[in-house]
Protein backbone atom coordinates (compact mmCIF):
# COMPACT_ATOMS: atom_id res chain seq x y z
CA UNK A 1 0.00 0.00 0.00
CA UNK A 2 1.22 3.70 -0.84
CA UNK A 3 0.24 6.36 2.14
CA UNK A 4 0.27 9.67 1.45
CA UNK A 5 0.39 12.35 4.47
CA UNK A 6 0.09 15.72 4.07
CA UNK A 7 2.37 15.92 1.59
CA UNK A 8 3.07 19.49 0.22
CA UNK A 9 5.56 20.50 -2.05
CA UNK A 10 6.88 23.51 -3.22
CA UNK A 11 9.79 25.07 -6.09
CA UNK A 12 10.97 28.40 -4.60
CA UNK A 13 7.67 30.21 -3.71
CA UNK A 14 5.45 28.77 -5.76
CA UNK A 15 3.69 25.86 -4.33
CA UNK A 16 2.81 22.57 -6.38
CA UNK A 17 1.17 20.42 -4.07
CA UNK A 18 -0.84 21.46 -1.14
CA UNK A 19 -1.85 19.06 1.59
CA UNK A 20 -2.05 15.66 -0.18
CA UNK A 21 -3.82 12.84 1.78
CA UNK A 22 -4.05 9.39 -0.47
CA UNK A 23 -4.30 6.08 0.36
CA UNK A 24 -3.28 3.52 -2.92
CA UNK A 25 -4.53 0.29 -1.92
CA UNK A 26 -2.55 -3.12 -3.05
CA UNK A 27 -3.29 -4.69 -6.53
CA UNK A 28 -5.57 -1.20 -7.89
CA UNK A 29 -5.39 0.75 -10.56
CA UNK A 30 -5.35 4.70 -9.43
CA UNK A 31 -5.82 7.10 -12.31
CA UNK A 32 -5.01 10.88 -10.97
CA UNK A 33 -6.13 13.10 -13.20
CA UNK A 34 -5.68 17.07 -13.57
CA UNK A 35 -5.04 19.78 -15.92
CA UNK A 36 -1.66 20.48 -16.95
CA UNK A 37 0.40 22.09 -14.29
CA UNK A 38 -1.82 21.06 -11.83
CA UNK A 39 0.72 18.85 -9.71
CA UNK A 40 0.22 15.26 -10.83
CA UNK A 41 3.86 14.63 -12.29
CA UNK A 42 5.14 16.08 -9.65
CA UNK A 43 2.94 13.74 -7.14
CA UNK A 44 4.27 10.80 -9.10
CA UNK A 45 8.02 11.89 -9.03
CA UNK A 46 7.09 12.28 -5.54
CA UNK A 47 5.61 8.68 -4.99
CA UNK A 48 8.93 6.85 -6.95
CA UNK A 49 11.29 9.08 -4.61
CA UNK A 50 12.68 10.94 -7.92
CA UNK A 51 12.07 14.36 -5.75
CA UNK A 52 11.49 14.96 -2.17
CA UNK A 53 8.25 16.43 -0.77
CA UNK A 54 8.89 19.73 1.63
CA UNK A 55 6.44 18.62 3.58
CA UNK A 56 4.39 15.39 4.67
CA UNK A 57 5.03 11.62 4.88
CA UNK A 58 5.42 8.77 1.89
CA UNK A 59 4.51 5.70 3.09
CA UNK A 60 5.62 2.59 0.79
CA UNK A 61 6.07 -0.42 1.91
CA UNK A 62 5.70 0.69 5.65
CA UNK A 63 8.85 2.78 4.72
CA UNK A 64 8.21 6.70 4.61
CA UNK A 65 10.51 7.76 1.54
CA UNK A 66 9.55 11.43 2.07
CA UNK A 67 13.51 11.31 3.34
CA UNK A 68 14.87 8.44 2.55
CA UNK A 69 19.00 8.50 1.79
CA UNK A 70 19.29 7.95 -2.14
CA UNK A 71 21.09 4.30 -1.17
CA UNK A 72 18.09 3.03 0.81
CA UNK A 73 15.58 4.66 -2.22
CA UNK A 74 17.57 2.59 -4.85
CA UNK A 75 17.00 -0.74 -3.23
CA UNK A 76 13.28 -0.49 -2.46
CA UNK A 77 12.99 1.17 -6.30
CA UNK A 78 13.53 -2.88 -7.45
CA UNK A 79 9.94 -3.29 -5.96
CA UNK A 80 8.65 -0.29 -8.37
CA UNK A 81 8.69 0.18 -12.68
CA UNK A 82 7.93 3.44 -14.34
CA UNK A 83 6.89 4.04 -17.82
CA UNK A 84 8.01 7.97 -18.53
CA UNK A 85 5.83 10.57 -20.64
CA UNK A 86 8.40 10.39 -23.25
CA UNK A 87 9.28 6.72 -22.82
CA UNK A 88 12.99 7.39 -21.54
CA UNK A 89 14.69 4.63 -23.76
CA UNK A 90 18.42 4.93 -23.45
CA UNK A 91 19.16 5.68 -27.14
CA UNK A 92 22.29 4.54 -26.98
CA UNK A 93 21.35 0.80 -26.15
CA UNK A 94 19.20 -1.61 -28.25
CA UNK A 95 15.74 -2.48 -27.47
CA UNK A 96 17.06 -5.74 -25.75
CA UNK A 97 19.69 -3.80 -23.54
CA UNK A 98 17.24 -1.46 -22.49
CA UNK A 99 14.91 -3.85 -21.33
CA UNK A 100 17.84 -5.90 -19.58
CA UNK A 101 18.99 -2.94 -18.47
CA UNK A 102 17.99 -3.64 -14.88
CA UNK A 103 18.73 -7.07 -14.93
CA UNK A 104 22.33 -6.78 -15.79
CA UNK A 105 22.77 -3.88 -13.47
CA UNK A 106 21.28 -5.89 -10.19
CA UNK A 107 21.33 -9.41 -10.55
CA UNK A 108 24.12 -12.22 -11.26
CA UNK A 109 21.87 -14.03 -14.14
CA UNK A 110 23.48 -15.61 -17.17
CA UNK A 111 23.21 -13.66 -21.07
CA UNK A 112 21.11 -16.52 -21.84
CA UNK A 113 18.53 -16.06 -18.90
CA UNK A 114 18.39 -12.47 -19.32
CA UNK A 115 17.86 -13.15 -23.37
CA UNK A 116 14.77 -15.31 -22.93
CA UNK A 117 13.37 -12.78 -20.07
CA UNK A 118 13.64 -9.66 -22.54
CA UNK A 119 12.53 -12.07 -25.64
CA UNK A 120 9.38 -12.79 -22.94
CA UNK A 121 8.51 -9.40 -21.63
CA UNK A 122 8.94 -8.14 -25.43
CA UNK A 123 6.29 -10.50 -26.33
CA UNK A 124 4.19 -9.27 -23.27
CA UNK A 125 3.98 -5.95 -24.82
CA UNK A 126 3.43 -7.08 -28.47
CA UNK A 127 6.78 -6.37 -29.71
CA UNK A 128 8.57 -9.70 -30.19
CA UNK A 129 11.95 -9.69 -32.41
CA UNK A 130 12.90 -6.07 -31.51
CA UNK A 131 15.75 -6.47 -29.54
CA UNK A 132 18.22 -5.71 -32.00
CA UNK A 133 16.49 -2.53 -33.38
CA UNK A 134 17.43 0.83 -32.07
CA UNK A 135 14.98 3.36 -29.98
CA UNK A 136 15.45 5.67 -33.02
CA UNK A 137 13.84 3.23 -35.31
CA UNK A 138 10.70 3.12 -32.69
CA UNK A 139 7.42 4.61 -33.32
CA UNK A 140 5.96 6.91 -30.01
CA UNK A 141 3.50 3.78 -29.22
CA UNK A 142 6.04 0.73 -29.45
CA UNK A 143 8.78 3.34 -27.36
CA UNK A 144 6.27 3.26 -24.64
CA UNK A 145 5.67 -0.66 -24.83
CA UNK A 146 9.14 -0.89 -24.64
CA UNK A 147 9.41 1.37 -21.73
CA UNK A 148 6.67 -1.18 -20.05
CA UNK A 149 8.71 -4.08 -20.88
CA UNK A 150 11.69 -2.39 -19.02
CA UNK A 151 9.66 -1.32 -16.04
CA UNK A 152 8.01 -5.26 -15.72
CA UNK A 153 11.15 -7.01 -16.85
CA UNK A 154 12.40 -6.61 -12.97
CA UNK A 155 8.95 -8.18 -11.31
CA UNK A 156 7.56 -5.25 -9.30
CA UNK A 157 4.82 -4.54 -7.61
CA UNK A 158 4.07 -1.07 -8.19
CA UNK A 159 4.09 0.60 -12.01
CA UNK A 160 4.05 3.84 -11.87
CA UNK A 161 2.92 5.26 -15.96
CA UNK A 162 3.55 8.96 -16.21
CA UNK A 163 0.95 10.14 -19.37
CA UNK A 164 1.30 6.95 -21.20
CA UNK A 165 -1.30 8.17 -23.50
CA UNK A 166 0.24 11.23 -24.20
CA UNK A 167 1.48 12.01 -28.32
CA UNK A 168 -0.42 8.70 -29.49
CA UNK A 169 -2.92 8.47 -31.71
CA UNK A 170 -5.85 6.89 -30.33
CA UNK A 171 -5.80 3.49 -32.01
CA UNK A 172 -2.58 3.22 -29.86
CA UNK A 173 -3.81 5.34 -26.97
CA UNK A 174 -6.55 2.22 -26.63
CA UNK A 175 -3.59 -0.15 -27.20
CA UNK A 176 -1.86 1.31 -24.64
CA UNK A 177 -5.21 1.18 -21.87
CA UNK A 178 -5.23 -2.61 -22.91
CA UNK A 179 -1.60 -2.97 -21.98
CA UNK A 180 -1.89 -1.24 -18.27
CA UNK A 181 -4.83 -3.12 -18.30
CA UNK A 182 -3.86 -7.09 -19.27
CA UNK A 183 -0.28 -6.15 -17.36
CA UNK A 184 -2.18 -5.12 -14.25
CA UNK A 185 -4.51 -8.41 -14.31
CA UNK A 186 -1.48 -10.58 -15.00
CA UNK A 187 1.13 -9.58 -12.80
CA UNK A 188 -1.33 -8.14 -10.01
CA UNK A 189 0.81 -5.06 -9.62
CA UNK A 190 -0.45 -1.73 -7.85
CA UNK A 191 -0.21 0.90 -11.08
CA UNK A 192 -0.45 4.56 -10.32
CA UNK A 193 -1.48 6.05 -13.86
CA UNK A 194 -1.46 9.98 -14.32
CA UNK A 195 -2.84 11.22 -17.25
CA UNK A 196 -4.96 13.84 -18.56
CA UNK A 197 -7.04 11.38 -20.55
CA UNK A 198 -10.55 11.34 -18.88
CA UNK A 199 -11.18 8.34 -21.43
CA UNK A 200 -8.34 6.70 -20.74
CA UNK A 201 -8.85 6.91 -16.87
CA UNK A 202 -12.16 6.04 -16.97
CA UNK A 203 -11.24 2.83 -18.93
CA UNK A 204 -8.16 1.55 -17.10
CA UNK A 205 -8.62 2.64 -13.28
CA UNK A 206 -10.40 1.04 -10.62
CA UNK A 207 -10.59 4.49 -8.78
CA UNK A 208 -9.36 8.35 -10.05
CA UNK A 209 -7.94 11.20 -8.27
CA UNK A 210 -8.33 14.47 -9.34
CA UNK A 211 -5.66 17.06 -8.57
CA UNK A 212 -6.80 21.18 -9.16
CA UNK A 213 -4.18 23.71 -8.98
CA UNK A 214 -2.04 21.57 -6.36
CA UNK A 215 -5.01 20.21 -3.93
CA UNK A 216 -6.69 17.08 -3.83
CA UNK A 217 -10.29 17.60 -5.00
CA UNK A 218 -11.96 14.56 -5.49
CA UNK A 219 -11.34 10.77 -5.22
CA UNK A 220 -13.62 8.04 -5.51
CA UNK A 221 -14.09 4.77 -7.76
CA UNK A 222 -15.13 5.47 -11.39
CA UNK A 223 -18.66 4.98 -11.41
CA UNK A 224 -18.81 7.10 -8.14
CA UNK A 225 -16.55 9.38 -9.61
CA UNK A 226 -18.67 10.33 -12.58
CA UNK A 227 -21.46 11.43 -10.34
CA UNK A 228 -19.35 14.03 -8.11
CA UNK A 229 -21.57 17.77 -8.30
CA UNK A 230 -17.83 19.79 -7.77
CA UNK A 231 -18.02 22.03 -11.06
CA UNK A 232 -13.92 21.71 -11.41
CA UNK A 233 -14.93 17.79 -11.72
CA UNK A 234 -17.49 17.95 -13.85
CA UNK A 235 -15.71 20.44 -16.02
CA UNK A 236 -13.01 18.39 -16.37
CA UNK A 237 -15.31 15.25 -17.12
CA UNK A 238 -16.64 17.03 -20.30
CA UNK A 239 -13.23 18.33 -21.18
CA UNK A 240 -14.42 22.09 -20.90
CA UNK A 241 -12.48 25.12 -19.52
CA UNK A 242 -13.43 25.86 -16.16
CA UNK A 243 -14.44 29.19 -16.36
CA UNK A 244 -17.43 28.25 -18.43
CA UNK A 245 -18.68 26.02 -15.38
CA UNK A 246 -17.67 27.46 -12.57
CA UNK B 1 26.32 53.10 -6.06
CA UNK B 2 29.37 51.33 -4.14
CA UNK B 3 26.91 49.27 -2.08
CA UNK B 4 25.44 48.09 -5.62
CA UNK B 5 28.76 47.77 -6.67
CA UNK B 6 29.52 45.47 -3.59
CA UNK B 7 26.53 43.47 -4.18
CA UNK B 8 27.59 42.52 -7.38
CA UNK B 9 31.21 41.39 -6.15
CA UNK B 10 28.89 39.69 -2.85
CA UNK B 11 26.85 37.78 -5.24
CA UNK B 12 29.41 37.24 -7.82
CA UNK B 13 31.83 35.47 -5.00
CA UNK B 14 28.70 33.21 -3.50
CA UNK B 15 27.99 31.96 -6.91
CA UNK B 16 31.12 30.80 -7.60
CA UNK B 17 31.43 29.36 -3.70
CA UNK B 18 28.31 27.67 -4.90
CA UNK B 19 29.73 26.06 -7.82
CA UNK B 20 32.79 25.02 -6.46
CA UNK B 21 30.82 23.33 -3.75
CA UNK B 22 28.56 21.66 -5.97
CA UNK B 23 31.43 20.65 -8.05
CA UNK B 24 33.10 19.12 -5.34
CA UNK B 25 29.94 17.30 -3.92
CA UNK B 26 29.97 15.54 -6.98
CA UNK B 27 33.57 14.53 -7.30
CA UNK B 28 33.36 13.03 -3.86
CA UNK B 29 29.79 11.34 -4.63
CA UNK B 30 31.80 9.76 -7.37
CA UNK B 31 34.44 8.78 -5.40
CA UNK B 32 32.19 6.94 -3.13
CA UNK B 33 31.17 5.29 -6.34
CA UNK B 34 34.28 3.40 -7.23
CA UNK B 35 34.48 0.76 -4.40
CA UNK B 36 31.17 -0.09 -4.96
CA UNK B 37 31.08 -1.13 -8.67
CA UNK B 38 33.22 -0.23 -11.66
CA UNK B 39 32.03 -1.00 -14.99
CA UNK B 40 35.11 -2.16 -17.21
CA UNK B 41 33.07 -2.00 -20.37
CA UNK B 42 31.87 1.62 -20.07
CA UNK B 43 35.42 2.62 -18.96
CA UNK B 44 37.17 0.74 -21.77
CA UNK B 45 33.92 2.10 -24.09
CA UNK B 46 34.65 5.88 -22.80
CA UNK B 47 38.75 5.30 -23.05
CA UNK B 48 38.48 4.31 -26.72
CA UNK B 49 35.69 7.08 -27.58
CA UNK B 50 38.43 9.39 -26.10
CA UNK B 51 41.21 7.75 -28.02
CA UNK B 52 39.66 8.05 -31.43
CA UNK B 53 38.59 11.52 -30.80
CA UNK B 54 41.54 12.79 -29.24
CA UNK B 55 44.49 11.24 -31.11
CA UNK B 56 44.41 13.16 -34.31
CA UNK B 57 44.23 16.58 -32.77
CA UNK B 58 46.54 15.85 -30.17
CA UNK B 59 48.68 14.64 -32.85
CA UNK B 60 48.48 17.96 -34.90
CA UNK B 61 48.54 20.34 -31.91
CA UNK B 62 51.53 18.51 -30.47
CA UNK B 63 53.61 18.32 -33.49
CA UNK B 64 53.25 22.15 -34.57
CA UNK B 65 53.97 23.32 -30.97
CA UNK B 66 56.97 21.03 -30.62
CA UNK B 67 57.87 22.66 -34.51
CA UNK B 68 57.02 26.24 -33.42
CA UNK B 69 58.78 26.11 -30.15
CA UNK B 70 61.98 25.12 -31.47
CA UNK B 71 61.89 27.71 -34.43
CA UNK B 72 61.49 30.33 -31.80
CA UNK B 73 64.09 28.63 -29.55
CA UNK B 74 66.45 27.19 -31.88
CA UNK B 75 68.25 30.65 -33.58
CA UNK B 76 68.26 32.48 -30.84
CA UNK B 77 70.76 29.41 -29.11
CA UNK B 78 72.35 28.74 -32.17
CA UNK B 79 73.41 32.63 -32.04
CA UNK B 80 74.81 32.51 -28.41
CA UNK B 81 76.61 29.09 -28.97
CA UNK B 82 74.18 27.27 -27.08
CA UNK B 83 72.37 24.62 -29.78
CA UNK B 84 73.51 21.92 -27.55
CA UNK B 85 70.56 22.67 -25.11
CA UNK B 86 68.14 22.26 -27.96
CA UNK B 87 66.83 19.15 -27.52
CA UNK B 88 66.94 19.55 -23.86
CA UNK B 89 65.30 22.56 -23.56
CA UNK B 90 62.76 21.38 -26.14
CA UNK B 91 61.63 18.35 -23.85
CA UNK B 92 61.60 20.35 -20.82
CA UNK B 93 59.19 22.35 -22.29
CA UNK B 94 57.01 20.09 -23.14
CA UNK B 95 57.28 17.06 -20.85
CA UNK B 96 56.72 19.80 -18.20
CA UNK B 97 54.06 22.72 -19.49
CA UNK B 98 53.15 21.94 -22.99
CA UNK B 99 51.89 18.64 -23.27
CA UNK B 100 49.84 18.17 -20.44
CA UNK B 101 48.50 21.68 -20.55
CA UNK B 102 48.03 21.50 -24.41
CA UNK B 103 46.63 17.64 -24.43
CA UNK B 104 44.30 18.77 -21.77
CA UNK B 105 42.38 21.64 -23.69
CA UNK B 106 42.28 19.35 -26.90
CA UNK B 107 40.34 16.75 -24.91
CA UNK B 108 38.21 19.41 -22.88
CA UNK B 109 37.40 20.67 -26.35
CA UNK B 110 36.52 17.80 -27.86
CA UNK B 111 35.75 14.64 -25.22
CA UNK B 112 34.64 17.27 -22.26
CA UNK B 113 31.88 18.96 -24.60
CA UNK B 114 30.85 15.35 -26.01
CA UNK B 115 30.51 14.49 -22.11
CA UNK B 116 28.21 17.30 -21.40
CA UNK B 117 26.23 16.94 -24.46
CA UNK B 118 25.47 13.59 -23.48
CA UNK B 119 24.45 13.71 -20.52
CA UNK B 120 22.68 17.10 -20.82
CA UNK B 121 20.68 15.27 -23.28
CA UNK B 122 20.09 12.25 -21.14
CA UNK B 123 18.50 14.71 -18.43
CA UNK B 124 16.47 16.58 -20.67
CA UNK B 125 15.01 12.99 -21.99
CA UNK B 126 14.69 12.23 -18.48
CA UNK B 127 17.02 9.19 -19.23
CA UNK B 128 18.83 10.28 -16.02
CA UNK B 129 15.45 9.55 -14.22
CA UNK B 130 15.35 6.39 -15.76
CA UNK B 131 18.82 4.93 -13.93
CA UNK B 132 17.35 6.00 -10.86
CA UNK B 133 14.25 5.00 -10.91
CA UNK B 134 15.67 1.40 -11.94
CA UNK B 135 18.11 1.42 -8.85
CA UNK B 136 20.91 2.33 -10.79
CA UNK B 137 23.14 5.41 -9.15
CA UNK B 138 24.08 7.86 -12.20
CA UNK B 139 26.79 8.96 -10.72
CA UNK B 140 28.37 5.03 -10.43
CA UNK B 141 26.85 4.67 -14.09
CA UNK B 142 27.96 7.72 -15.72
CA UNK B 143 30.28 9.87 -14.04
CA UNK B 144 32.79 6.85 -12.74
CA UNK B 145 33.12 5.81 -16.06
CA UNK B 146 34.14 8.55 -17.95
CA UNK B 147 36.31 10.36 -14.68
CA UNK B 148 38.35 6.68 -15.00
CA UNK B 149 38.38 6.71 -18.51
CA UNK B 150 40.25 10.35 -18.48
CA UNK B 151 42.14 9.38 -15.71
CA UNK B 152 43.91 7.20 -17.96
CA UNK B 153 43.78 8.08 -21.55
CA UNK B 154 44.95 11.79 -20.35
CA UNK B 155 48.32 10.72 -19.25
CA UNK B 156 48.60 7.96 -22.28
CA UNK B 157 47.56 10.80 -24.64
CA UNK B 158 50.02 13.44 -23.10
CA UNK B 159 52.70 10.57 -23.48
CA UNK B 160 51.93 10.38 -26.77
CA UNK B 161 51.67 13.88 -27.46
CA UNK B 162 55.11 14.50 -25.47
CA UNK B 163 56.89 12.65 -28.28
CA UNK B 164 55.09 13.82 -31.23
CA UNK B 165 56.11 17.81 -29.91
CA UNK B 166 59.60 16.35 -29.65
CA UNK B 167 59.83 14.73 -32.86
CA UNK B 168 58.14 18.23 -34.43
CA UNK B 169 61.48 19.71 -32.79
CA UNK B 170 64.04 17.52 -34.31
CA UNK B 171 62.45 18.09 -37.82
CA UNK B 172 62.89 21.90 -37.44
CA UNK B 173 66.18 21.66 -35.54
CA UNK B 174 67.67 19.37 -38.34
CA UNK B 175 65.57 20.81 -41.60
CA UNK B 176 65.33 24.75 -40.84
CA UNK B 177 67.92 25.52 -38.31
CA UNK B 178 70.72 22.87 -39.08
CA UNK B 179 71.24 21.45 -35.92
CA UNK B 180 72.36 17.76 -36.54
CA UNK B 181 70.20 14.76 -34.89
CA UNK B 182 72.98 13.78 -32.49
CA UNK B 183 73.34 16.67 -31.21
CA UNK B 184 69.57 17.22 -30.99
CA UNK B 185 68.85 13.69 -29.23
CA UNK B 186 71.82 13.82 -27.08
CA UNK B 187 71.09 16.77 -25.48
CA UNK B 188 67.96 15.86 -24.14
CA UNK B 189 68.89 13.42 -21.66
CA UNK B 190 71.79 15.61 -20.58
CA UNK B 191 69.05 18.33 -19.52
CA UNK B 192 65.56 16.41 -19.23
CA UNK B 193 65.03 14.20 -16.10
CA UNK B 194 62.13 11.75 -15.62
CA UNK B 195 60.32 13.74 -13.23
CA UNK B 196 59.98 16.58 -16.17
CA UNK B 197 57.81 13.45 -18.09
CA UNK B 198 56.16 11.94 -14.35
CA UNK B 199 54.98 15.64 -13.42
CA UNK B 200 53.68 16.04 -16.41
CA UNK B 201 51.97 12.93 -16.12
CA UNK B 202 50.67 14.14 -12.56
CA UNK B 203 49.06 16.95 -13.92
CA UNK B 204 47.80 15.19 -16.84
CA UNK B 205 45.86 12.80 -14.45
CA UNK B 206 44.49 15.79 -12.71
CA UNK B 207 43.24 17.18 -15.74
CA UNK B 208 41.42 14.23 -16.47
CA UNK B 209 39.65 14.37 -13.70
CA UNK B 210 38.85 18.31 -13.87
CA UNK B 211 37.63 17.75 -17.84
CA UNK B 212 35.38 14.85 -16.97
CA UNK B 213 34.20 16.17 -13.64
CA UNK B 214 33.31 19.76 -15.14
CA UNK B 215 32.00 18.00 -18.35
CA UNK B 216 29.42 15.59 -15.86
CA UNK B 217 28.41 18.68 -13.65
CA UNK B 218 27.50 20.50 -16.47
CA UNK B 219 25.69 17.92 -18.67
CA UNK B 220 23.61 16.99 -15.13
CA UNK B 221 22.46 20.69 -14.46
CA UNK B 222 21.80 21.59 -18.06
CA UNK B 223 18.82 23.53 -18.26
CA UNK B 224 15.82 21.94 -20.55
CA UNK B 225 15.95 22.48 -23.97
CA UNK B 226 18.03 22.59 -26.64
CA UNK B 227 19.20 25.91 -25.62
CA UNK B 228 20.06 24.46 -22.32
CA UNK B 229 22.25 21.76 -23.95
CA UNK B 230 24.36 24.34 -26.38
CA UNK B 231 24.78 26.47 -23.37
CA UNK B 232 26.09 23.68 -20.84
CA UNK B 233 28.50 22.07 -23.52
CA UNK B 234 30.32 25.75 -23.87
CA UNK B 235 30.30 26.29 -20.17
CA UNK B 236 31.45 22.89 -19.67
CA UNK B 237 35.02 23.62 -21.77
CA UNK B 238 35.41 27.24 -20.95
CA UNK B 239 35.39 26.45 -17.32
CA UNK B 240 37.65 23.34 -18.11
CA UNK B 241 40.26 25.03 -19.89
CA UNK B 242 40.31 28.17 -17.00
CA UNK B 243 40.23 25.83 -14.55
CA UNK B 244 43.66 23.07 -16.41
CA UNK B 245 45.70 26.69 -16.87
CA UNK B 246 44.83 28.03 -12.81
CA UNK B 247 45.81 24.51 -11.91
CA UNK B 248 48.54 24.29 -13.86
CA UNK B 249 50.44 27.06 -12.64
CA UNK B 250 49.56 25.63 -9.06
CA UNK B 251 50.91 22.32 -9.82
CA UNK B 252 54.02 23.63 -11.44
CA UNK B 253 54.59 24.91 -8.25
CA UNK B 254 54.18 21.90 -6.06
CA UNK B 255 55.90 19.32 -8.86
CA UNK B 256 58.69 21.21 -9.57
Amino acid sequence: MIKIENVSMSFGDKKVLDSINLEIKDGETLAIIGGSGSGKSTLLRLMIGLDHPTGGKIWLRDKDIAHMPEKELDELRLHMGMVFQYSALFDSMTVGDNVAFGLREHTDYSEKKIAEIVKEKLEVVGLPGTEDMMPGELSGGMKKRVSLARAIAFGPEIIFYDEPSSGLDPIMTDKIDELIISTQKRLGVTSVVVTHDMDSAIHIADRIAMIYEGKLIAVDTVDNFRRIEDPRVKAFLRGLYIGKEA
Amino acid sequence: MFVRFLEIIGASVLELLYFIGDVMLLFIGALKQMPVKIRVRHVIHQMSHLGVDTLPIVSLTMMFTGMVMTLQVANEFIKMGAESTVGGIIAIAIGRELGPVLVGVVAAGRVGSAMTAEISTMKVTEQIDALRVMGTNPLGYLVVPRMLACMIMVPLLTVYGDVIGVVGGWGVAKYYSGISSYVYVNSIPEYAVLNDLTGGLVKAVVFGVVIAVLGCYYGMKAPEGAEGVGKATTKSVVSAIVVIFMLNVLLSMVLY
